[in-house]
């Protein structure tokens, strides 16, 4: 299935309905597919044209111009801004890592059932209640500005240590169900196979299970990904340096609000592409899913047969 | 005397209120095999995997030659490395190769090098005809194909004693026969079987004992000549009629 099947394998159509008929087909979902294009093309113009004669004519246009849509400053803080971006992308990064591997764990243990590890179950519960009811700002304030504020003896107070502590603790509660859920997924027949060959309960989950559920939930990991990158803006608030604490600067000696915009732009570009390549891999899970079920049943049936 | 090769000793198995096994008794001699009829619920299933552990019973004892396994402090998984269990489902790993679907559990089981592992399943493949397949997923396979290399992956572990779960059940009709034929390979080899089928046909050709259950019970066992031929059980003697009415005789 998905990652592994895929449009690769070799698939000869078979023969479907008769011959000409394929052609004939094609030909009309071509013409259909010019018109539903020219037709979203022309709503799209109509709409956005009339948003932008609206804005543009507004009363308030040249001020917002002004303030928001400075050429000059745009490229002149567009270096610093995308520099200290860097920061956010480390942010991101190294969080996301953490995350992972913190949310597989409480994944696994939320999903155990042996009364052994109750208690493993019941922290990692209260953990994952906990943290996915608090905003995330107050996780961010409380981290950064209360444990160095203890002013303990060898507590380190380097605010972007204490930014990954408190983007992984938020979202590795979020990211552990998303584990959970493909967990779940995965039929008890394939852990009962596993396990009647003699592996023991971890092993199971750890050569059958998890590889399957994991790829499951590949799409939805990679949207929880994309929260992520966005709220690195936050720990802005304990003092972490970053895109949007860069534009702020910028926009305190300028008295212009620009940087904004170019920070704006910067997050577009990064996150635009993800968006777009987990539609895609959402897509491809669902076609190779159908296609399985196809595949399967004229393999059945023998070669080729009909749909 | 050597202990037979199983031993089931006063199962009883409940879902609930349903009590899906009353009271199972059945001695199987090791190279014997036993084809467990029935009705769809009349507990077969059920039988076999609490005879593989996993279902925990809730009364009776299992032997497996002689030594038991329904004991509190037994290890589970040395036990299931005993007994092997094909399922009417299939199964198989949808996200490993054949090869590794049978090389699985020799190497994180019975911790063989995956050279050897590897080795030793192509020889199992080759043997059922599935050699070509083994660097394919199983969804590119046809049904019989999965039953079949789920054959060999519960072979893998050199159980002695195999379980069948309705195992052509799932199976278009053209696809039976290839696997009833690795059954009756298996079957001439000596390996001890438990068959839970439909097939009445292939019960009858290739059991040296058929059981036939009725509402978590053995009603009647004996060789496959005399139960289909001169049932004793009313309910046998129904249940058959209606399996000759479908033309499944």
């Amino acid at each position: 299935m998905t990652a592994l099947g895929g449009p690769d394998s070799p698939d000869p159509g078979g023969p479907v309905g008769l011959p000409g008929s394929r052609a004939r087909r094609r030909g009309h979902d071509r013409g259909g597919a010019v018109r539903s294009t020219l037709v979203a093309l022309v709503s799209t113009v109509v709409v956005f044209g009339i948003l932008g004669y609206v804005a543009v004519n507004s009363p308030g246009w040249p001020a917002v111009q002004a303030s928001f849509l400075d050429p000059d400053i745009f490229w002149s803080s567009l270096p610093g801004i995308a520099s200290a971006f860097l920061t956010n992308v480390q942010l991101f990064l190294i969080a996301e890592a953490l995350i992972l591997a913190l949310a597989l764990v409480l994944a696994v243990a939320r999903s155990s059932t042996s009364p052994v590890l109750f208690p493993v179950r019941l922290m990692a519960t209260v953990y994952v209640d906990i943290f996915r009811a608090l905003p995330g700002v107050l996780v961010i304030y409380i981290l950064g500005f209360g444990i160095p504020g203890l002013n303990l003896p060898g507590v380190p107070t380097d605010p972007f240590l204490y930014a990954i502590v408190a983007l992984t603790l938020i979202y590795s509660a979020y990211v552990s169900e998303v584990y959970r859920a493909g967990i779940a997924s995965i039929h008890p027949s394939q852990a009962a196979a596993a396990r009647s060959l003699g592996l023991s309960q971890a092993q199971a989950l750890r050569h059958v299970v998890l590889p399957q559920a994991i790829r499951r939930v590949v799409p939805p990991l990679l949207n929880d990904f994309i929260g992520l990158q966005k709220d690195t803006v936050l720990v802005s608030y304990i003092g972490v340096v970053e895109i949007f604490r860069q534009s702020q600067i910028v926009e305190s000696g300028t008295f212009n609000f620009t940087p904004y915009l170019a920070t704006a732009l910067v997050f577009l570009v990064v996150t635009i592409p993800l968006a777009r390549f987990t539609d895609w891999l959402l897509g491809r899970q669902q076609d190779s899913s159908f296609a399985a079920g196809v595949k399967a049943g004229r393999a059945r049936s023998g070669a080729g047969g009909t749909l | 005397m050597t202990a037979p090769a199983l031993s089931v000793q006063g199962l009883w198995k409940s879902f609930g209120a349903l009590d899906v096994l009353q009271g199972i008794d059945l001695e199987v001699a090791e190279h014997e095999v036993i084809a467990l009829i029935g009705a769809s619920g009349s507990g077969k299933s059920t039988l076999l995997r609490c005879i593989n552990l996993l279902e925990p019973i809730d009364g009776g004892r299992i032997f497996i030659e002689g030594e038991e396994i329904t004991a509190r402090d037994v290890n589970v998984d040395r036990i299931r490395r005993r007994v092997g269990i094909v399922f009417q489902s299939f199964n198989l790993f949808p996200h490993m190769r054949v090869l590794d679907n049978v090389t699985l559990a020799p190497r994180k089981v019975a911790k063989l090098s995956r050279a050897d592992a590897e080795a030793a399943a192509m020889k199992l493949l080759e043997r059922f005809g599935l050699a070509e397949k083994a660097g394919q997923l199983p969804d590119r396979l046809s049904g019989g194909q999965q039953q079949r290399v789920a054959i060999v992956r519960a072979l893998a572990m050199q159980p002695d004693l195999l379980l069948l779960d309705e195992v052509t059940s799932a199976l278009d009709p053209e696809l039976v026969a290839e696997v009833l034929n690795v059954i009756r390979e298996l079957a001439a080899g000596g390996m001890t079987m438990l068959i839970a089928t439909h097939e009445m046909g292939f019960a009858r050709d290739i059991a040296n004992r058929v059981c036939f259950l009725d509402a978590g019970r053995i009603l009647e066992q004996g060789p496959p000549a005399q139960i289909f031929a001169e049932p004793r059980e009313a309910r046998t003697r129904q249940f058959l009629n209606r399996i000759v009415e479908a033309g499944r005789l």
